[in-house]
C-alpha cells in the first residue's frame, strides 16, 4: 500500500495548527494517487478527541505513539520511532512541518531510512506518468524556486513551510482508524535531557506561524516606538516583527527578527514600517500573502514588493491607521 | 576540547542586486564568502576554546577554491582547516553531503599522533544561505550517531562532559542537557562574530590545508556526489520579485487621511481587517 503520511506536532498534549495544514496537503496528494492518508502523532497526553480531529480534517488513519518520555521533542527518540514505523509500513510520501522540530527530525530520519528529503517546500504536486512527488521550494533567499523529486528512493519526504496551506474544514462525518503503537524501551534515547522552557521575554511569540505581522525597522527611530506596533498587532490579532537593524540596536529581541539571519515568515498580512527592504530582509517575506509598506523613501525596495505601499512618515500614517482599526473594533462590539 | 566547525562557501548576497525587469539576481562580480550563518558557529567554537582550551578545526566540502573559506576561518582564529574535495563529491545533495562530511569528521577524530584526538563537539551553522535547507548539520549527527541540538541560541554551561544549551523553538527557549560528543547548530543570537586579526591573516596564508578525498578516505562510492543523492533537481524557475502593487503618496495631512482610507478599503476587500 503506497500510503501518504503527515507528521502531526504536539506541545503539552495539544496538537499544533500546522498538523492540520499538512493534512490538507496530504489529502490532495493521496486523492490524486488514489491512496490512503495517515497521520503520525508522537508525544504524550494527546487526547482522543484531538486524534479524532486529525481524521475529521483529512486523515484515514492515525498512528498514535504516546509515552511520558516522548512529551518533549527529542530528535533521537522521535527519529528512532518514526524510522521504525517507516520500515514496517513503507509509506510512499511523508510530509512534516518545516518547524524547529520538523527540520531537526526529518534529516535524521532521511539518513536512517536512506530517503531523499526536500526542505521547506511551498508547493507539492504529483508528476504525470511517473506518480513521483514534485516538491517546489524557494532557495537563495527566495530568489529562485527549485523543483525537486526523488525518483529512486522511498519514502519521498518533504518538510512544508508553515502557513503555506490552509487546513480543511472539520467534517464530523469522516471516520477512520486510530492505531496505538506501543513504545519499547530501546526506542527512547536518554542522552539528551529536556530541562524545561524559558520564556522570560513576556512578549515571546512565534512569528513563523502568525497570520498578521506588524514589523518595524530602523525608521522606527527608538525602541519605545515599538509600543505603537504592539498596539496595532494586538488590534489585528497579530505579532510584532523587526528588521535586523532594529534587533541589533536592542529595540526588540532576536526571536522577532525577520529575514536571512532571522525567521522566514508566511503571514496573510505583513506590514513593514520604516524598513528599507534589503535583499536579506526580503528573503524572509517572499511567501507573505499581502505586503503593506510604509516608508518615506519613494524608491525604497520594500515598496517594489508591496501590494499596497504608502510613501509617507510612519509616525503620521500608523496613528491614523490605528484610529481606523480602533473605530472598526468599536463598531463590531 | 576538540571542536570541528563545518563551514560552507556561498555566493555573497549582501551586495546582490535584483534585476527589476527580469526578476533575476545580478550575479556578475559576486564574490564567495563563508556562509554568514556559519560565522556564528565559528565564533561559538572560538569562545569555547578560549574558556576550555582545545583545538578548533574548520572543515569544508567543495571545489579547491573553497580553501579560501578555510583560510578566512583560520584568520578569525581557527587552528586548522580541512578541505574535503574530489570530483566525485560534485552535485551532492544534503544526504550525500552529510555522509561525506561525517566520514571526514570520523577520519579527523581517528587520526593518531595529532594533538586533536577524538572530536568532542561539532558546531554547524543553522543553514546555508544558498541551499537554505538546514539539513546538513542534523544529517551529520545522524551519520555519526551524535546527540543533536539545533537552533542553539545560548550555551549556558559546560561541565562534567555535558553542556547545557537553549534552543530557540516555537514556544520559547527549550533548555537541554546534552553530553559530549555532540553536534549543535547555532543561530545568530549565539555570538557576534569577531573580525579576522592581522596575525591570523598572516598565519592563514602560510597554513597548510590538508585535502581529504576519495584517495585517502574509506568511502562507499555509491553514496557520493550526484549519483549518491536521492533528490534530483527537476527545474529552476525565477519568480517575479515585483508585485506591482499600488503606491500612494502621503505627504500632507490630507494625503495621509486619504492614503489610509484607501489602505483600509484594500484590507477590507482582502478580508484582512
Ligand atoms: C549576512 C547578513 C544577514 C542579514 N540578515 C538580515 C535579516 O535576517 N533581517 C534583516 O532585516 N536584515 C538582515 N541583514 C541586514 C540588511 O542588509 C539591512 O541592513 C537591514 O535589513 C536594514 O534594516 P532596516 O530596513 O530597518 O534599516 P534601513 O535600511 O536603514 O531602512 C530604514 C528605512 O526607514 C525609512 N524611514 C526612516 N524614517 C522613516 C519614517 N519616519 N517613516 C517611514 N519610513 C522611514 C527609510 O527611508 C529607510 O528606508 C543582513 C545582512 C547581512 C550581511
Ligand atoms: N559543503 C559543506 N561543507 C561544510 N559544511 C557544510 C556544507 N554544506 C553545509 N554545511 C554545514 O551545514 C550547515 C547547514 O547547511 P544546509 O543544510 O546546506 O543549509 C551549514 O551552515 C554548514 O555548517
Amino acid at each position: 500500500m503506497s500510503f501518504v503520511w503527515t507528521i502531526a506536532e504536539q506541545y503539552e498534549g495539544r496538537l499544533r495548527g500546522v498538523s492540520f495544514e499538512l493534512l490538507s496537503r496530504g489529502r490532495a496528494l493521496a486523492d490524486e494517487l488514489g491512496t490512503k492518508l495517515a497521520s503520525v502523532v508522537i508525544g504524550d497526553g494527546v487526547p482522543d478527541d484531538a486524534l479524532q480531529e486529525l481524521i475529521q480534517r483529512g486523515a484515514d488513519e492515525v498512528y498514535s505513539i504516546q509515552d511520558p518520555r516522548l512529551a518533549d521533542f527529542v530528535s533521537e527518540s522521535y527519529s528512532r520511532i518514526l524510522s521504525g514505523l517507516i520500515r514496517t509500513y513503507q509509506p510512499s510520501i511523508i510530509l512534516a512541518a518545516a518547524t524547529s522540530s520538523g527540520r531537526t527530525l526529518m534529516p535524521s530520519v532521511a539518513i536512517a531510512v536512506h530517503a531523499g528529503l526536500t526542505a521547506d517546500c511551498t508547493e507539492l504536486s504529483i508528476e504525470e506518468g511517473t506518480g513521483n512527488l514534485l516538491q517546489t521550494r524557494p532557495a537563495i533567499g527566495g530568489n529562485i524556486m527549485a523543483t525537486i523529486k526523488t525518483p529512486d528512493h522511498r519514502p519521498q519526504m518533504a518538510t512544508v513551510r508553515p502557513k503555506s496551506s490552509r487546513p480543511l474544514p472539520r467534517d464530523d462525518h469522516r471516520t477512520g482508524r486510530i492505531i496505538a503503537v506501543p513504545v519499547e524501551d530501546d526506542m527512547i534515547d536518554t542522552r539528551v535531557v529536556v530541562r524545561g522552557y524559558r520564556r522570560d521575554d513576556a512578549e515571546f511569540e512565534n512569528i513563523e506561524e502568525a497570520d498578521v505581522i506588524v514589523a518595524g525597522g530602523k525608521g522606527m527611530k527608538r525602541g519605545e516606538n515599538f509600543a505603537m506596533l504592539r498596539t496595532m498587532a494586538d488590534s489585528l490579532d497579530g505579532v510584532v516583527g523587526a528588521s535586523r537593524d532594529a534587533v541589533d540596536r536592542g529595540w526588540i529581541a532576536y526571536p522577532h527578527q525577520v529575514g536571512l539571519s532571522g525567521k522566514t515568515v508566511s503571514p496573510r498580512l505583513y506590514i513593514a514600517a520604516g524598513i528599507s527592504g534589503s535583499i536579506q530582509h526580503l528573503a524572509g517575506i517572499k511567501t507573505a500573502e499581502t505586503i503593506v509598506s510604509v516608508n518615506t523613501d519613494p524608491d525604497a525596495a520594500i515598496h517594489k514588493v508591496a501590494d499596497f505601499g504608502i510613501v509617507g512618515d510612519l509616525f503620521e500614517v500608523l496613528p491614523e491607521l490605528q484610529k481606523r482599526l480602533d473605530a472598526k473594533a468599536k463598531e463590531t462590539h | 576540547m576538540n571542536i570541528v566547525v563545518p563551514i560552507k562557501q556561498v555566493p555573497e548576497t549582501s551586495n546582490v542586486k535584483m534585476d527589476p525587469e527580469k526578476g533575476t539576481m545580478i550575479r556578475a562580480g559576486v564574490e564567495s564568502v563563508i556562509n554568514p550563518l556559519d560565522l556564528y558557529a565559528i565564533e561559538s567554537a572560538l569562545r569555547l576554546r578560549e574558556e576550555h582550551g582545545g583545538v578548533v578545526t574548520a572543515i569544508t566540502m567543495g571545489p579547491p577554491p573553497a580553501a579560501t573559506a578555510l583560510r578566512q576561518a583560520i584568520a578569525m582564529g581557527c587552528d586548522e582547516g580541512i578541505l574535503v574535495s574530489d570530483r566525485k563529491f560534485g552535485g551532492a545533495d544534503t544526504w550525500a553531503t552529510s555522509y561525506t562530511l561525517a566520514e571526514a569528521i570520523r577520519k579527523l577524530g581517528a587520526e593518531t599522533g595529532s594533538e586533536r584526538g577524538a572530536v568532542d563537539l561539532v558546531i554547524a551553522g543553522e543553514r546555508a544561505t544558498d541551499g537554505d535547507t538546514a539539513q546538513v548539520g542534523p544529517g551529520i549527527a545522524a551519520w555519526l550517531d551524535l546527540p543533536l541540538a539545533t537552533y542553539v541560541a545560548h550555551i549556558t554551561d559546560v561541565a562534567d562532559g555535558t553542556m547545557t544549551v537553549e534552543r530557540l523553538v516555537e514556544e520559547g527557549y527549550q533548555i537541554l542537557s546534552i553530553p559530549f560528543p555532540a553536534l549543535i547548530t547555532v543561530v545568530k543570537e549565539s555570538a557576534a562574530p569577531r573580525l579576522p586579526t592581522l596575525s591570523g591573516k598572516k598565519r592563514s596564508i602560510s597554513q597548510e590545508i590538508p585535502v581529504f578525498s576519495t584517495e585517502n578516505m574509506d568511502l562507499d562510492a555509491a553514496s557520493l556526489g550526484l549519483k549518491g543523492s536521492p533528490t534530483k533537481v527537476v527545474k529552476i524557475a525565477t519568480p517575479k520579485v515585483t508585485r506591482g502593487g499600488e503606491l500612494v503618496t502621503a505627504g500632507t495631512e490630507d494625503e495621509v487621511v486619504s492614503a489610509v482610507d484607501r489602505l483600509m478599503a484594500f484590507l477590507e476587500e482582502k478580508d484582512l481587517v
